[in-house]
């Protein structure tokens, strides 16, 4: 359904330039959520909407790369089109819903300009077809709710809204970013309940961006896990949780609290921060806070930080390491 | 007093509210309140952690700064080894202020921009006294190593800081004045997860090194589950089920308990949730349904439920000394 191919993406900043993306690949199949995850600033969130070419330049710059939606390019669409592939073919949903609502227009005017452009539905349509949408996403007393403002709602109701709104388009990729962070378990639970919904009723393909491991086995098909402007692992779901092949995943994995770990125990860390991405990189990016690199040979080391690795394939997914994992690692050798 | 395990409480609390006033009307009159906290009692043993959870709204962090007399409570007492807080002198909060710190939320907005890390982790010392100059410089340095951050950092500003590393500051400067209860606002929640494991193991080593006690305000329940020994879930104002992490994890007897812990997306894919989720938000704290504040929503609700506020009774048999352990706010809580 979407087919991303090398893509690079940079910002200018005051430290430089920077390399937010730099040469990510990945392919999204009607019906199935990938999961694209990693910590702050790994550039998954500029990957998204570069997607939708919603980067801002300046200061930011694409690169290269390709963004394949069916037959088309995005990346090499005229400015003119991409309306018409925003929110009818690519719809988003972002964590702060005031990223698309509108603060000055009442809900029902906002989902009615969406069902005008895509479907040209006369106002009387619109409404009732709101009305509906907006029960299925679990909004109380629709009616009333049309007539209110953004402020005048709740923030999960907010959420509730644009996600109302992005699944009135019927859009073929639906990319939600880190669509239920700034909200609620219970109300999380609802929402991400609702977005596999209707993927199992549209066939939607969706991309799902966030920092939450349990949200991701929860919902994903696919995941690809990002370090420091790469995927540094991809693969289904049970094969990269249940065997990681990049010590980046599985430190990343290790270090949430789980049920029965133990309590007040020592939870496994990741050493170091991320390295800057203003300048040029050699070697591996996660070289200088791998734990597996503490435990190889100085020539096999000294490999790891003069040689860049690439996604190689296996069974059940690809991973960026010279060294993959193998096997059950203890926690503690881990944090070493 | 003393219970169960031979420990004292070193605060306790009873029937504490702190209620807002709503106000309407040209004349800006009172027409109603707000009950963020709504008769709250508990206690918390020395050297434990009570974790303190419940969703937006609920008057956790309300509550968390009613303890520490950030916010006058409206009534009822915060006894803290035998002197009530909520009704202390200004001059005894003085005092009493040094054995009560608190670590908040957002590392980007607690500490002063324009003070450098050795001079907000000093601030504390020269407000209260503590000792010459080069004293407090000595201990400011410590302080910072035991944290973490090398004693070279007091000349930095937050800025040139991290997220985890300026959340190390927080809990630097809260633990200057060698305090006993330290309140922890949602200490990880804006961190990242392989660095909120570097928080949490801090906190939790500091806890043993100087036998801190903790109340955890959280609404992630992973990390309450983790760190805490105790737990206190709020609805609406109130404490709907309190006991040890253990009872509650394992058996939790009031339904929204339930509802809770079911929506807590697991990182684990073999271990997808079935079940629909809770529907419906929570309601205003500004006119709460009459009788169970969580009847709207609960599935288990009868007529009687409407009827009046449930009081915390002790769940099943586990008694200690003669004293319950562990407490549900529900009138079918035997049955259910």
């Amino acid at each position: 359904m979407l087919r991303v191919r090398d893509l690079a993406v940079g910002f200018d900043t005051p430290a430089g330039f920077l390399r937010a993306v730099d040469g990510v690949s990945f392919d999204v199949h009607a019906g199935r959520t990938l999961g694209i995850v990693g910590e702050s600033g790994c550039g998954k969130s500029v990957t998204a909407s570069t997607v939708l070419r919603l980067v801002p330049r300046p200061p930011g710059r694409i690169l290269g790369g390709e963004v394949w939606l069916g037959e088309q390019d995005v990346l090499t669409l005229p400015s003119d089109d991409l309306p018409g592939i925003r929110g009818n073919e690519i719809s988003m949903i972002f964590q702060d819903p005031m990223t698309s609502l509108n603060p000055v227009f009442t809900v029902e005017r906002q989902l009615f300009e969406v069902l005008a452009m895509r479907f040209g539905m006369s106002r009387q349509q619109a409404h009732a077809r709101s009305v509906e949408m907006l029960r299925t996403v679990g909004i109380a007393e629709p009616e009333s709710r049309l007539r209110a403002y953004p402020h005048e709602l709740s923030g999960g109701m907010k959420q509730r809204v644009m996600i109302a709104m992005a699944l009135l388009c019927e859009p073929r990729v639906l990319i939600a970013d880190e669509p239920t962070t700034a909200l609620d378990v219970t109300i999380q639970a609802q929402i991400l309940h609702l977005i596999k919904d209707l993927q199992q009723r549209t066939g939607t393909a969706v991309i799902l961006i966030t920092h939450d491991m349990g949200v991701v086995a929860e919902t994903c098909d696919d995941v690809a896990v990002m370090y420091a402007g790469r995927i540094v692992e991809t693969g289904g779901i049970v094969e990269v949780f249940d065997s990681a092949r990049h010590p980046y995943t599985r430190g990343l994995l290790a270090s949430i609290p789980r049920r029965g770990q133990g309590r007040k125990a020592e939870l496994p860390t990741i050493e170091g921060i991320v390295p800057s991405l203003t300048a040029p990189i050699e070697g591996c990016r996660f070289a200088g806070r791998c734990w597996k690199r503490r435990t190889l040979g100085a020539a096999d080391a000294a490999r790891c930080a003069s040689e860049d690795p690439a996604l190689r394939a296996f069974a059940g997914g690809e991973v960026a390491c010279h060294f993959p994992v193998e096997g059950t690692v203890r926690p503690e050798e881990m944090t070493s | 007093m003393s219970d169960g395990n031979g420990a004292v409480p070193i605060l306790q609390v009873e029937n504490l509210k702190k209620y807002y006033p709503v106000r309407g009307g040209v004349m800006g009159r009172k027409i109603g309140d707000v009950r963020a906290v709504d008769g709250v009692s508990f206690s918390v043993r020395e050297g434990e952690t009570m974790g303190l959870v419940g969703e937006s709204g609920c008057g956790k962090s309300t509550l968390a700064r009613a303890l520490l007399r950030l916010e006058d409570p409206t009534d009822g007492t915060v006894l803290f080894e035998g002197n009530d807080i909520a009704t202390a002198s200004k001059q005894d909060l003085f005092q009493l202020r040094r054995d009560l710190q608190i670590i908040f939320q957002d590392p980007y907005s607690s500490l002063n921009p324009r003070m450098t890390v050795g001079e907000i982790v000093r601030e504390p010392l020269l407000v209260h006294g503590v000792g010459s100059k080069e004293e407090q410089v000595r201990k400011v340095r410590d302080l910072l190593e035991t944290v973490g951050l090398s004693g070279d950092v007091i000349e930095r500003y937050p800025h040139e800081f991290s997220g985890g590393q300026r959340q190390r500051v927080g809990i630097a400067r809260a633990l200057a004045l060698e305090p006993k209860l330290v309140v922890a606002d949602e200490p990880v929640s804006a961190l990242d997860v392989s660095v909120q494991s570097q928080v949490l193991n801090l906190m939790m080593r500091l806890q043993k090194e100087r036998g801190l006690t903790y109340i955890f305000v959280s609404h992630d329940l992973s990390v309450v589950e983790h760190v805490s020994d105790t737990l206190a879930i709020m609805y609406l104002g109130r404490i709907v089920e309190h006991g040890p992490v253990d009872a509650i994890y394992g058996r939790p007897a009031h339904p929204y308990t339930r509802a809770l812990l079911e929506a807590v997306p697991v990182p684990d894919p073999k271990q997808r949730r079935v079940s629909v989720p809770l529907e419906g938000e929570a309601p205003s704290p500004v006119s709460p349904p009459a009788g169970c504040p969580f009847h709207p929503r609960c599935p288990f609700a009868i007529e009687a439920c409407k009827a009046a506020v449930p009081a915390l009774e002790p769940v099943g048999a586990k008694v200690v000394d003669g004293q319950a352990e562990h407490f549900a706010a529900c009138i079918r809580q035997g049955e259910i």
